[in-house]
């Protein structure tokens, strides 16, 4: 897709591709320039950023901020809190796609009693958000006692409507004949799910692994809400609770270097897994 | 290597049947081809003896025992489909391999067995290629493959031939009947070509609407139709109906006179047995159709000789046939 100035649908030269880039660069740094400040506050002491003017350039504190932010942090150390939220972002990542892959093989391939009944039950909660049902979810959660625990973070946002609904328009374009060439070739249905209708979806998990490892990374009122031990905090919410209470002073410094630090996995993830979830956003393998 | 027996076999889609009863004795080794327009069944039928269609009524033997309640795989069949259905994700090997893996088959056995029928088809240096990096032609092979790797006692066929073009569709029905001798294994084949049926079979089932009409050898079934469908379907050009009032007498009213193409003779004016305008005339080099409007509004079509002189359009030709090769079928259909 790197447009080659010669050509394309739209020739341009000279001074309009010189204007398209300038445009392109200012939207960059526009969009940029927090996150840089955010990092420039993550290098330079905790005085430098409260006198003003806020300096533009990073400072000198870079190792000694982000040590401190990852072996102590504020209330718990970010190391902790990163080991939190990957372990939280991957479980309902890959718990979430387990399942919906399972549902939907379910919904398709086999003919049960209100089959078509379940379905909409599974298409009816995309309309119930986290946040709509989070008192309830609450009640069970803490019924069965797992505050603070890595399964209460995750088991709650682990069904996936969105994720049951994209298999299962992907396992509806699988030709017929191919379920029955593995009946006749022996498969039981796990079998032909695990040998054949996985495989193929490999393109669509991967895509699917990106998105919801950050709609998992990315998860703050839930979090928030069960856990009250700090040891238990993810990324995200952890940030807000650095900011002081009452007269106490804010560590800036190391509040920074935490945020910088929690946008890096969701950004590793991205870029590692490109060009699966290209492909799986845009070609259909048969 | 088994027989296989279809014992009045029906099959019903909620209330409305589709098959109405088709009963065959299949002798070991034998070719069998169901052949038959579009929606006669003959796919529905091919699926009951896979086990992928559930038997309404009726009884499947395979090896002379009962298979109704069993799934594919204990039936020990293959079957080729006409979308070759190979898995995309697997090479050729794996694809060849997988009913075998599955059977829980030793690894050098395999390899063996999957190289051997590779050596077969002639897909040697295919084996690591993706479906998707093949031609049609390849990926029937390879869907083949798969069917002959597994040694079933029955080969099952669902129109595998009609994706191909049509030269690649004559060579590969030459290769499929050479292999199906060579292995000698018990085979039913769904076709809707008429060529393939007369060609590949040893017997065939001429279905209609649910219905076989006729179960015979080809040339038993084209020289001897027990229906006008029959008559109708196999053999091309097909065969010429005409109101049968016309040359016969003492014959209830709708009956029809049947005459194949190849057996109606121009006569020299005057004498012939029929006359009519000649529509139009297509000389195909061998041999000449020529296509005539009767008197009575019958179309009637003559084959002959290419070497004959071609009859002009719009032009009066009288016709004549030998009245032993003549049909009469009722007005139902059923032959008389």
């Amino acid at each position: 897709m790197a447009r080659v100035p010669t050509s394309g649908m739209v020739e341009k030269k000279g001074i309009s591709l010189w204007t398209t880039h300038l445009g392109l660069i200012i939207g960059i740094l526009f969009i940029f320039f927090p996150i840089w400040l955010a990092f420039v506050a993550s290098t330079v002491s905790q005085p430098e950023i409260v006198s003003p003017p806020m300096p533009i350039l990073p400072g000198d504190q870079f190792f000694e901020n982000y040590r401190k932010a990852l072996v102590s942090g504020v209330n718990a150390p970010v190391a902790r809190m990163l080991l939190n939220s990957a372990v939280m972002a991957i479980g309902i990542a890959v718990g979430k796609i387990v399942i919906s892959l399972l549902s939907a093989f379910a919904i398709v391939y086999f003919r049960f009693p209100a089959r078509r009944v379940f379905f909409w039950l599974i298409f009816l909660t995309l309309m119930l958000p986290v946040e709509v049902r989070i008192v309830p979810t609450y009640e069970v959660v803490a019924g069965f006692g797992m505050l603070n625990s890595y399964s209460g973070l995750i088991f709650p946002l682990i069904a996936s409507a969105t994720a049951t609904f994209l298999f299962r328009q992907f396992f509806m374009t699988v030709p017929d004949e191919l379920a029955e060439a593995a009946r006749v070739d022996g498969a039981r249905p796990m079998q032909f799910f695990v040998d054949i209708l996985v495989p193929m979806s490999r393109t669509n998990i991967a895509a699917l692994f990106v998105i919801l490892f950050i709609y998992g990374w990315n998860q703050y009122l839930w979090p928030l809400l069960i856990t009250t031990d700090p040891s238990m905090n993810t990324i995200v919410m952890g940030i807000k609770q650095m900011f002081p209470s009452g007269d106490d002073i804010a560590d800036w410094p190391v509040i920074m270097a935490t945020s910088i630090l929690a946008m890096l996995p969701p950004i590793i993830v991205v870029i590692s897994m490109q060009k699966l979830f290209i492909r799986g956003l845009i070609e259909s393998e048969k | 290597m088994a027989s296989v027996t279809l014992e009045n076999i029906r099959k019903s889609f909620g209330r409305t049947e589709v098959i109405h009863g088709v009963s065959i004795d299949i002798a070991d080794g034998e070719f069998i081809v169901i052949v038959g327009p579009s929606g006669c069944g003959k796919s529905t039928l091919l699926r009951m003896v896979a086990g992928l269609e559930r038997v309404t009524e009726g009884e499947v033997q395979i090896g002379g025992m009962r298979v109704n309640e069993m799934e594919p795989m204990d039936r020990n069949i293959a079957m080729v489909f006409q979308n070759y259905a190979l898995y995309p994700h697997m090479s050729v090997f794996d694809n060849m391999a997988y009913g075998l893996k599955i059977a829980k088959t030793p690894r050098p056995e395999i390899a063996e067995r999957v190289h051997a029928t590779a050596k077969l088809l002639q897909l040697e240096p295919f084996m690591e290629r993706r479906p998707r990096d093949l031609s049609g032609g390849q990926r029937q092979r390879v869907a083949m493959g798969r069917a002959i790797v597994r040694k079933p006692d029955v080969f099952l066929f669902d129109e595998p031939l009609s994706n191909l073009d049509a030269k690649l569709r004559v060579q590969m029905r030459l290769e499929i009947k050479q292999l199906q001798r060579t292995l000698g294994v018990t085979s039913l084949y769904v076709t809707h070509d008429q060529v393939e049926a007369m060609t590949l079979a040893d017997r065939m089932i001429v279905m209609n609407k649910g219905i076989a009409d006729q179960i015979g050898r080809p040339l038993e079934v084209y020289a001897d139709p027990q229906t006008e469908f029959v008559a109708g379907f196999i053999g091309s050009p097909p065969t010429n109906f005409l109101d049968a009032s016309g040359f016969r007498q003492g014959l209830a009213s709708g009956c029809k006179l049947g005459i194949r193409p190849e057996h109606v003779k121009i006569a020299d004016p005057g004498s012939g047995m029929a006359t009519g305008d000649v529509v139009n005339s297509e000389p195909l080099g061998g041999e000449t159709l020529v296509h005539l409007r009767l008197g009575t509004g019958d179309f009637l079509t003559v084959r002959q000789e290419g070497a004959a002189p071609v009859p002009a359009e719009g032009k009066t030709l009288d016709v004549e046939w030998d009245t032993a090769q003549e049909m009469l079928f009722s007005s139902d259909g059923q032959r008389l």
